[in-house]
């Protein structure tokens, strides 16, 4: 998968998601030199088993989160389009979480600063193993004029139609 | 401190509500691993010296929760939990996949040691170095979707109200019983994610014993560091190309076993293994899959195979059934072995042990069992409270099902498990009924018979293990073959999915061993010393037995009778075991393994090892 430089999005299938969280890992290895779960720029969600989807920054065209930020601790990366945390300017005011539609950013489990996907400079790891295992939930397009604000939804929210989605009316009953 | 462990234990005392801290020396944890291994240790040094006069089911139990050094590393979490085993008297290293092995070590601990029993129900909620024992009776007799829905949601409110500068918590992991556990029957599991089990071994009881619904963990660090970080992500990505590679377990998981065992290995119990033999096309690959699977591939924590599959009935008498694939052995236990041949009825059957907190092999064997007395007339309706389990009438098999988990009528005698049950039918009936009781050790068979010769269990395979019917874990030789529990011992000790490590090299995962702990360690090394050092301290505690039953080798190192049966259908019809080659077999095996001709380890052989204590304890047996 080569780099790519220019403004780019990742694509996603939720309903797809098998539940492996290699995303988690390959993102953790590459951010924090660790296996990380928590520290983890993109993170699976499975508050009913079965209806597990991966969470993570939809790079929304009019960049709330950025907007927010009290500090200018938020950027726009004028290659790839991704949001960009500056950690040394971050105060952890955590106003960028109330902003996102989805509340998709959450401080780092041992520094004081917010964990926003940065697309991995335009290589998305998480996109690389899900590719890998044929699961095909991310996969990486040219960025477009949509409206990927829709994509910012809460866990919650997302799980409930999922739920129902796969189990039917009784996926209702598991929320 | 060996690298890829977090360095410290969890020790909770449910009578006292006191919880510490624990460590383990180096050289322990060199020696027994982890898991399974250490589970072995960690109960005889501690209940050894008393070990017959433990009642599993009592507060002098221990149950334990145990990580291995790959667990998280190796792709396919998985977590251990052990035991007196109230199955088998002896230990049972008992493993379940999930997220719960990845979230404990994330939270800073190697694994959980349990001891006495709360007065009220609880469960056991970490997060990191915060433990809280809470108060746990809204979800006690609560079945396992309601659990998991209950628990998720109100330990997320927890953890926002706690930490609301985190933004969205994710779940933790959960560790649960069903009701099956809450009555302490033999047979309950502890369960994850509503369908993933650790069923042998019957620690769901031992849970329940304790009044302990749940451990629920959220562990907010990283995996304890790796020797060698760099080589351990090359292993992994090799354990992940082989799995992408291996088209039959990503893609049906054992699923399509629920045919081919049946048909052409014919090793598949059939109407409580009155039969091993089936040709039933619709428990084969996509006539199964097309019919209930609604999710393709379905993994826990890093897997690359996704061995589980969803399954939804949309449709007719059992609509809104929802469970795993079944795996192979639920489809056999819940299906041909019930004389159950539809899908339909076996996801139905799969959905309900699921929800009851049931083990579906183990309480697949007991309803079999069940059923066959009542097909010969030693069992009436009137025995069963109006229940007529006749094979195939899934319907039967569910109101019986319910009866155990709850202990009601006759199901408070079949809640014993099958050699339980077996000795007391035969007393109430005054006839002998253990012909029909296809367990070794009190642990019922897995579904892999061995009349027909064709499949991996050997004749002495069973009769031998140090954990009974179990069939992943059984006796074989030559002992460093990947069959023979001391191989599978060092899976089930360093805690991860060896479903993740099929036609991988057998040094692979000694490599993978090195690279995350950073200690030497040959198959040479693990065979004849350590996993042989883990399997005489299992076997020192399955003959001890007590405080109900003991095992004597003599009478009880024996197969199931009915596997001295003739096959009575199939390719191999005719086909049975011959005693002879059993005992010649079984001889060779102590042999091999340092026990005498009666099956007891031997001075030298426990001396060579270290265990000078065991070999004082086992006098009184010689």
């Amino acid at each position: 998968m080569a780099k790519r430089r220019e403004p780019i999005w990742i694509a996603r299938d939720l309903s797809k998601c098998s539940g492996c969280r290699r995303c988690e890992i390959a993102c953790s290895l590459f951010h924090e030199k660790r296996m990380w779960p928590e520290a983890s720029r993109i993170r699976v969600f499975m508050l009913v088993p079965g209806v597990e989807f991966p969470h993570f920054c939809a790079q929304c065209e009019d960049y709330p989160c950025v907007q927010a930020c009290p500090v200018n601790a938020l950027s726009i990366s004028k290659e790839t389009s991704a949001v960009l945390v500056n950690v040394e300017v971050c105060t952890g005011c955590g106003q960028c979480i109330d902003a996102c539609p989805g509340r998709i950013p959450h401080m780092h489990p041992t520094e004081n600063h917010i964990l926003i996907c940065n697309l991995c400079n335009g290589e998305p790891q998480c996109v690389k193993v899900c590719q890998e295992g044929l699961w095909n939930v991310l996969r990486i397009v040219s960025r477009k004029d949509f409206a990927y604000k829709l994509y910012a939804r809460m866990p919650e929210e997302i799980t409930r139609d999922l739920a129902v989605k796969i189990y039917g009316e009784k996926g209702r009953e598991f929320l | 401190m060996i690298f890829g462990y977090a360095g410290k234990f969890l020790e909770v005392n449910l009578s006292t509500g006191v919880s510490e801290e624990l460590k383990f020396d180096d050289d322990v944890l060199r020696e027994y691993v982890g898991g399974r291994g250490l589970a072995a240790k960690i109960l005889w040094d501690r209940l050894g010296g008393k070990w017959e006069s433990i009642d599993p089911l009592g507060p002098e139990n221990i149950l334990l929760f145990l990580t291995g050094p790959l667990t998280g590393f190796f792709p396919g979490g998985r977590i251990c939990v052990s035991g007196k085993s109230p199955q088998s008297n002896g230990v049972v290293g008992s493993t379940v996949a999930g997220e719960f092995g990845v979230e404990l070590k994330c939270a800073g601990y190697d694994g959980i040691v349990v001891t006495g029993e709360a007065e009220r129900p609880v469960y056991l909620f970490v997060k990191d170095s915060d433990v809280e024992i809470r108060d746990a009776s809204h979800v006690w007799g609560k079945d396992a979707k309601q659990t998991v829905a209950v628990l998720t949601k109100e330990c997320r409110e927890l953890l926002k109200t706690r930490f609301p500068q985190k933004g969205e918590w994710k779940e933790p992991a959960i560790l649960y019983i069903g009701p099956a556990g809450e009555s302490r029957v033999r047979t309950a599991v502890v369960a994850a994610k509503w369908t993933h089990a650790a069923g042998y071994g019957g620690y769901g009881a031992v849970m329940g014993s304790k009044k302990l619904k749940a451990v629920v963990v959220k562990g907010t660090g990283p995996l304890p560091e790796a020797a060698d970080m760099e080589k351990v992500e090359q292993l992994m990505q090799d354990v992940c190309e082989n799995a992408y590679e291996n088209e039959l377990w990503r893609r049906w998981g054992t699923g399509s076993a629920g045919y081919e065992v049946g048909a052409k290995t014919s090793s598949e119990p059939v109407r409580n293994w009155q039969d091993e033999w089936h040709d039933e096309k619709s428990f084969g690959v996509d006539q199964f899959e097309n019919r209930v699977w609604i999710k393709q591939y379905w993994g826990d924590f890093g897997c690359p195979t996704t061995c589980l599959k969803i399954a939804v009935v949309k449709t007719g008498r059992f609509k809104g059934a929802i469970t795993d694939n079944p795996d192979y052995e639920l489809q056999a236990y819940l299906g041909p072995n019930l004389g159950v041949f539809t899908p339909e009825e076996n996801v139905f059957l799969t959905a309900l042990i699921d929800d009851l907190g049931l083990c579906g092999i183990q309480t697949g064997n007991v309803l079999g069992f069940a059923a066959e007395l009542f097909q010969r007339g030693i069992l009436t309706k009137e025995d069963l409270d109006g229940l007529e389990p006749r094979w195939g009438d899934a319907e039967a098999f569910a109101a019986l099902a319910r009866k155990i988990a709850f202990r009601e009528g006759l199901g408070d005698v079949l809640a014993e498990g099958t050699y339980r049950a077996a000795l007391k039918i035969g007393e109430i009936k005054n006839v002998n009924v253990m012909q029909y009781a296809v367990q070794a050790k009190g642990i019922g068979i897995g579904a892999h018979g061995i009349r027909s010769g064709k499949d991996y269990p050997q004749i002495y395979s069973y009769a031998c293990s140090v954990q009974g019917g179990d069939h992943t874990s059984i006796a074989y030789m030559p002992l460093d073959s990947a069959d023979s529990e001391l191989d599978i011992m060092f899976h089930d000790s360093g805690v991860y999915c060896w479903f993740n490590a099929f036609e991988l090299s057998r040094k692979f995962k000694f490599d993978f061993y090195n690279a995350v702990t950073g200690v030497e360690l040959t198959q040479e090394g693990w065979i004849n010393t350590k996993a042989l050092r883990i399997l005489q301290l299992q076997r020192a505690m399955l003959l001890l037995g007590g405080p109900d039953l003991k095992w004597d080798p003599k009478m009880h190192d024996e197969n199931p009778l009915r596997f001295y049966e003739p096959l009575p259908s199939g390719p191999y019809k005719g086909k049975t075991v011959d005693k002879a080659k059993v005992e010649e077999d079984k001889r060779k095996y102590y042999e091999a393994v340092g026990w005498d001709e009666t099956g007891i380890p031997k001075s030298e052989t426990l001396r060579k090892l270290g265990l000078d204590d065991v070999d004082k304890a086992l006098e009184k047996l010689r």
